[in-house]
């Protein structure tokens, strides 16, 4: 009996010819860094764990129930992409206000939770703002703050940062890891540079050519000198 | 750009050529117009705005807005349902028909919906065998509406649906992660990214539709269903009164005027219609909420267009050919149509280059003089060009002589239009992506032309060329001018064979020229994905 709070199991998936097969454990609030070479299947992990994609086979297991049918939006997680986390024509309230109600009708009660929201990510005066007009950085803030008040108990990241420069992108991390504290998330970031999951991860998976070759605390991880696909892809030989 | 304008000798011939081409271009919109002018006598002035003329320009603007709204409104459940719905069998095959009116003449759609929506049509048939009251004749404003919607719904979907394909798809998943009914889809992404291309879709069918000659002609079926192009046409070819053929083209230019500088604002235009992206991810495309209403949706957009075209197609068939195959005139109209759709082709192909050339080397101002030149004839309608050149042949010249070269050379200016704007990018990147290594080798003049240009533009050469040819070979205003017993083309053959109620025969031509359209757009869709295209 494991006490992994999200199981992937024999999760199976084909992308032209190359064919997936992902096996992971995680813990209740492990910020778990999926670390891999572009094209290894990060986000397509993600995505099927999210549900854009279906598997061909296999499971997704959260608390002990089976979740890969379910729907998208049934799905107890968050998902922050890169790029596009907003909707451009509607301003940082509105976007917030979505992850309560889809209709983004709210009452007063429900407009206070967002207000706060939009306050703790640090946005309070940029409510009434376009995506247009805001940095990348702050872009990313506003989604975090509709993260906030969806309280989903997991965290799906798929590289949010990796356009940010270096200061920001750990400013950035700094504020996940409260949020991740405030909310007892469990946060599963994906990444192709070594360093946001030294900084950001208490456990790192590398994944290569479709697979989840190890899972371990990060700096044991960084140590191990028995996955020779991790040492080629770190550059140590 | 400094470095831009150093080796200004070796662009020297690009830049003179292109400034003839201009002045020549100028000297065939001016001088017709000029004789037009010359007949503006000053009682004409006087009576501009006379209840006739004034009861054709308001049914040219009425007729026009009916269509744009129509085509728009009918559009976007088709677009939408079309963005969402992936992967039903045929889709691939649905948005190549919706390709399709854009290079269809005119006379073959205008037989089309005869076929299926006329007095003896397709569906009076059907409704007459449920012993339903059946549909009244086709002509006047239904009829000219019912073709404007055939040829212009297609588009406006091509539109919307390129617009619903920039949406990235993060936020089609950010939507399916958020619990989105459809209606939040709607108001949250599908309706507000189709209201942005709204503007731009309508006014593009607006300035279609008020230029509309054929289709008003032939369905129009009325002085009470007139508008300005129809009405130069009758003043000229029935009544002869020049006089008011002035003044109507007067008020046809300075409409088109207006017009044009609304549509600068949006920036679309029919000569780039939008690419269209093979799959988008959706995750909520197997959704079942609405699949009726979107199935409904596709089904009938599909069978409107479909139907007319497979009217033409299997009334075709039904044709006597060996009759019509031993006919002179059908030969002759053949022969001519070839001459003329090559010749224009030829001729505007070769002035699309050679000011494609010479923008990819201009600064702004120089470059916008250059375009304005390729694009007069949109500011100055074909056919009041035609109307000028035919008062000029038939007063100065042997018009038996005369009237093909007006006919190709008004054929070239109509084409140029839908040329420019496939070479003019791949002229520039050409250029930026080969220049400074050409300057530092020293290559010029027409050598560089063959080495270099030549080469990579080859084929957006043959893109444009070939969707040249189309816009000439479906051509029937200019030849309603021109045409005669010796000179006739395909389209005009169409229309006497029609008009003479031989619709057996008119049947059997639409055939050959529907099938001769329809294999230059399939050669031109598939030349397009290896023509360098600018971006969406």
């Amino acid at each position: 009996m494991t006490n992994a709070v999200l199981q992937i199991v024999a999760l199976t998936f084909r992308y032209e010819d190359m064919q997936m097969c992902f096996d992971l454990d995680v813990e209740r609030g492990e910020f778990v860094a999926v670390m891999g070479p572009s094209g290894a299947g990060k986000s397509t992990l993600l995505s099927l764990i999210a549900g854009f994609e279906k598997p061909l086979a296999g499971r997704v297991v959260w608390e002990g129930t089976d979740i890969s049918t379910w729907r998208p939006a049934d799905r107890p997680l968050s998902i922050l992409f890169q790029d596009n986390n907003l909707f451009a024509h509607l301003d940082v309230f509105t976007n917030v206000a979505l992850g309560i109600s889809p209709s983004a009708k709210l009452n007063d009660e429900q407009r206070k939770v967002v207000a706060t929201a939009i306050g703790r990510v640090g946005l309070t005066s940029y409510a009434a703002r376009l995506p247009g007009e805001l940095s990348g950085g702050e872009r990313q803030r506003a989604a975090l703050a509709r993260i906030l008040v969806r309280r989903k108990p997991l965290l799906l990241l798929d590289e949010p940062f990796a356009a940010l420069g270096p200061a920001l992108k750990k400013e950035m991390i700094e504020l996940v890891k409260e949020l991740q504290v405030e909310l007892g998330l469990t946060i599963l970031l994906v990444t192709h540079d070594p360093l946001d999951a030294k900084v950001a991860a208490s456990h790192t998976a590398f994944i290569h050519r479709g697979r989840i070759l190890a899972k371990r605390k990060t700096e044991e991880l960084f140590k191990s000198r028995d996955i020779p696909a991790l040492r080629d892809y770190l550059g140590e030989t | 750009m400094a470095q831009r304008d150093e080796p200004v000798d070796g662009h020297r011939t690009a830049i003179v050529a292109a400034w003839v081409v201009t002045f020549a271009i100028a000297a065939i919109a001016v001088v017709p117009l000029l004789r037009l002018a010359t007949s503006f006598d000053s009682p004409g002035a006087m009576s501009l705005f006379e209840p006739y003329i004034l009861g054709i320009l308001r049914f040219t603007l009425m007729q026009a807005t009916l269509s744009a709204v129509l085509s728009a409104a009918l559009a976007i459940p088709v677009a939408r349902a079309l963005a969402k719905r992936q992967h039903f069998p045929g889709r691939e095959l649905l948005l190549k028909l919706f390709a399709v009116p854009l290079g269809l003449p005119q006379l073959i759609a205008v037989l089309g919906i005869i076929s299926v929506y006329g007095k003896e049509g397709l569906l009076n048939d059907l409704l007459a065998a449920a012993a339903l009251p059946l549909l009244p004749a086709v002509f006047g404003l239904k009829g000219i509406l019912l073709a404007h919607v055939f040829f212009n719904f297609p588009m406006a979907v091509r539109f919307l649906l390129a617009r619903l394909e920039t949406v990235p798809q993060e936020n089609w998943r950010l939507a399916a992660s958020l619990g989105f009914r459809p209606v939040d889809y709607f108001r949250h992404l599908e309706w507000p990214n189709m209201r942005l291309a709204l503007p731009g879709v309508f006014s593009l069918i607006f300035m279609l539709c008020v230029t509309s000659f054929t289709i008003v002609l032939t369905l129009g079926g009325g002085p009470q269903a007139t508008t300005l192009e129809v009405a130069i046409y009758q003043a000229l070819r029935f009544d002869f009164d020049p006089a008011l053929a002035a003044r109507l083209a007067g008020l046809q230019i300075a409409l088109c005027a207006l017009l044009l500088l609304l549509l600068q604002r949006f920036s679309v235009s029919v000569a780039t219609p939008p690419r269209l992206r093979i799959s988008v991810m959706r995750p909520d495309g197997d959704d079942s909420h609405g699949r009726l209403f979107d199935a409904l949706a596709i089904l009938l957009g599909g069978l409107f267009v479909a139907m007319p075209i497979g009217a033409v197609l299997s009334d075709g068939l039904g044709a006597d050919f060996g009759r019509l195959l031993g006919d002179q005139t059908l030969w002759r109209a053949a022969g001519w149509s070839t001459v003329i759709a090559l010749t224009a082709a030829l001729l505007a192909t070769t002035a699309a280059a050679t000011l494609a050339q010479a923008i990819a080397r201009s600064d702004a101002r120089r470059a916008s003089v250059f375009r304005l030149a390729g694009n007069l004839v949109l500011l100055i309608p074909p056919l009041i060009l035609a109307a000028g050149a035919f008062l000029i042949v038939h007063q100065n010249f042997d018009p038996q002589k005369s009237a093909l070269f007006a006919v190709i050379i008004i054929n070239a200016m109509m084409a140029l239009p839908f040329a420019l704007p496939v070479l003019e990018p791949a002229f520039r990147t050409s250029f930026e992506t080969h220049e400074r290594l050409a300057a530092s080798l020293g290559m010029r003049g027409f050598s560089r032309f063959r080495l270099i240009e030549w080469p990579t533009l080859k084929p957006s050469f043959a893109l444009a060329f070939l969707a040249t040819v189309l816009i000439s070979l479906g051509e029937f205003g200019v030849i309603a001018f021109f045409g005669s017993e010796r000179l006739i083309t395909l389209p005009l053959l169409l229309y006497q064979r029609i008009g003479s109620y031989r619709f057996n025969d008119a049947a059997g031509v639409a055939l050959i020229l529907l099938l001769l359209c329809l294999a230059l757009s399939l050669l031109i869709e598939r030349k397009m994905l290896f023509a360098t295209r600018p971006p969406a």
